[in-house]
């Protein structure tokens, strides 16, 4: 299960093998394209853009990445932003009345999905680790719960933060410090400390050793039951970021909020080069693999030169071709 | 499928043997999709109104109420209602016509009144009333809203829904509207009648054009979408979008006089109610009712825009 791991391409920075390159390389070639092929691709508004909607599913994936590397999954966290964008707009708007436009109620709705992260996060993580029942299947049902439960919330429409509100909350999302939107400055902070966590402390020491083999993990005095806990507690939390800047784009949830975001963010995940069972974790990877995603979407949609009707599919072969690249190279390896 | 068959020959049966007991009160059975987006929604509100409305009206009716998450659970909650509540009609929205073609027939061949919505079935001739949506209209009455508001042309951007024949028909119905009026198509990309697809896809869309007069969001979700991306970037060259369905929020910026929102098409999740209400006339008193009611897209404008407001509805 780890043998493709143990050559880890992390500490060789001399001669960088295709495992490093391979995604890098996608990107660049994206980039080169996407510039050939339309001149505004490159133009300073396309790419706020790009990036401030990467980030969404960019923080989701940094969590994603410390689950995958620990040997968990989880599938629920797309209707888990659905269902905290949809119970933060709730709660925000119950409060207007006594705490008025401003910031108090801004920190309260941002409180709100922080903790209901939390606390969605350490659900799974108590019904994964603690009842032993496999993580596929629990994050399965949570995410059928949370879905549901948003489309209850919202009697099967649309919930909308009051428009008042969501005038004053809108920038959190459109504007920036130096013509850097909000959204780009949380994805960069959380990929920086999710890279230092993962690559310098012992707690992603510790996911890696979990994922890789459990049984020795925990002979070498690893807490296998709390670090994969704390995964999907932290993940919960980076769901709760997310949505946190999600609201003020649209300033409204429904049952088709966050459909999907979870294989988006398996997806980046693994492209960036994370192995699916476990044991090797890279988080600069996934924000490759992120931004491949974003770029894919957005080139289809710059350009004229396919037939939407293949936007699927184009994105299905650039997925696939990624992780071949590096599939190949850590065979020779 | 012969599985499915034996279960519902079965049903049949049962149907057959308990008639007898089950004279005093009519069964209608409605099977509809859940409230998985803002049209399914407001669906399922309309169709719950019309029960219970219907219920005090006819005491003699009683009615069971289904929605299904996917096609499959669609076909079980038929199943069911046949084979435990004997019902004499059934009113059913297929969530897709294929899957739904073949165990709605079995239903229709049992003798049950069966009455169709929204989407056809696969095979013809298999409805007792067919309650229908005009999707070819709802894409004319767009297209010569369009075609009227830009008597000198322009350039429109393009959002469809979700790959399906709905949204084909309706873009067909849109492009022979516009023909000819000089107005120019300079993307068309699909929005999945979702708001953040359409946000993402309206972005890229004012990236790379310069020049939008007008965007045919075609669907009030979008719309939202579509807005909120104008609004970021600041631009001033679009004139006005349109959406369509209905959505309260959107007819309401109608009724305003929103210069943004000039307008809306009706696309309406009240026709479910149209649907049970004429099933129950048809079980309860002569007046024919068989055949089929095509319920035609509208054009929602200042003046008229009151009469399309629901404002308890969700959607």
């Amino acid at each position: 299960m780890t043998s493709t791991t143990e050559g880890a391409p992390t500490r060789g920075w001399k001669l960088p093998p295709m495992g490093v390159l391979g995604p890098i390389l996608a990107l660049i070639a994206l980039i080169v394209l996407g510039a050939a092929m339309n001149p505004s691709f490159l133009a300073y508004a396309n790419i706020t853009n790009v990036l401030a909607r990467s980030a969404f599913i960019g923080i989701i994936a940094v969590g994603m990445t410390f689950v995958i590397t620990a040997g968990g999954l989880d599938l629920s966290v797309g209707s888990m932003a659905a269902f905290i964008a949809g119970l933060m707009i709730l709660v925000m708007n119950a409060a207007l009345p006594t705490l008025g436009v401003g910031v108090p109620i801004i920190l309260l709705g941002m409180a709100v999905a922080l903790v209901a992260g939390l606390l969605a996060g350490l659900l799974n993580g108590f019904l994964i680790t603690t009842l032993g029942i496999e993580a596929f299947i629990v994050t399965l049902g949570t995410m059928g719960i949370y879905r549901s439960l948003v489309t209850w919330l919202a009697d099967g429409g649309t919930l909308s933060l009051d428009f008042g509100l969501r005038t004053f909350y809108r920038p959190v999302y459109f504007d920036g410090i130096l013509g850097v939107s909000w959204p780009i400055i949380v994805f960069a902070l959380v990929v920086i400390a999710g890279e230092v966590l993962m690559g310098r402390m012992r707690f992603g020491r510790h996911c890696a050793a979990t994922g890789s083999n459990e049984q020795v993990a925990h002979y070498s005095n690893v807490d296998v039951n709390r670090t994969r806990l704390a995964t999907y507690a932290m993940l919960g939390v980076l769901v709760g970021v997310a949505t946190i800047m999600y609201v003020p784009r649209l300033g409204s949830a429904s049952a088709s909020t966050g459909v999907l975001w979870e294989l988006e963010a398996i997806a980046a995940v693994i492209i960036g080069g994370t192995v699916l069972k476990g044991g090797f974790g890279r988080v600069w990877g996934t924000v490759i693999g992120v931004l491949i995603l974003s770029l894919i979407d957005n080139i289809l949609n710059l350009t004229d030169l396919v037939s939407p009707y293949l936007n699927g599919a184009i994105q299905g072969v650039i997925i696939i071709l990624a992780v071949i690249l590096q599939r190949e190279s850590r065979a020779k390896d | 499928m012969s599985y499915l068959r034996t279960f519902l020959a079965g049903a049949t049966a049962l149907t057959v043997a308990t008639g007898a007991f089950a004279q005093d009160t009519t069964v209608i059975g409605v099977s509809i999709p859940a409230a998985t987006h803002g049209w399914a929604g407001g669906m399922n509100y309309h169709a719950q109104e019309a029960i219970d409305r219907l219920e005090e009206v006819y005491p003699e009716l009683d009615f069971v109420l289904s929605t299904a998450s996917d096609p499959g659970a669609q076909v079980n909650d038929i199943e069911d209602m046949v084979a435990t509540r004997n019902i004499s009609a059934l009113v059913v929205l297929p969530f897709e016509s294929e899957p739904l073609t073949a165990p709605v027939q079995s239903v229709a061949d049992s003798g049950v009144w069966v009455t169709v919505v929204d989407r056809g079935l696969s095979q013809e001739g298999i409805e007792d009333l067919y309650v229908a949506g005009d999707n070819p209209g709802f894409g004319r009455v767009s297209g010569e809203y369009m075609a009227e508001m830009m008597p000198d042309g322009g350039n429109i951007v393009v959002l469809r829904g979700i790959p399906t024949a709905i949204d084909n028909e309706r873009v067909e119905g849109f492009q022979e509207a516009i023909e000819g009026s000089g107005i120019e198509i300079i993307g068309m990309e699909h929005g999945n009648w979702n708001r953040d697809d359409s946000f993402n896809v309206m972005q890229d869309f004012l990236s790379r054009h310069d020049q939008i007069d007008a965007v045919w969001a075609s669907d009030d979700d979008m719309a939202v979408g579509v807005l909120a991306a104008i609004e970021a970037s600041g631009r001033d060259d679009i004139q006005f979008v349109l959406g369509g369905a209905g959505m309260k929020e959107m007819v309401q910026r109608v009724m305003d006089g929103d210069t943004m929102i000039p307008a809306d098409v009706t696309y309406p999740p009240s026709m479910i109610a149209t649907a049970i209400e004429m099933t129950a006339v048809g079980l309860t008193s002569s007046a024919p009712v068989s055949g089929t009611f095509t319920i035609g897209s509208v054009l929602i404008t200042p003046e008229n825009a009151e009469q399309y407001y629901f404002p308890d509805s969700p959607f």
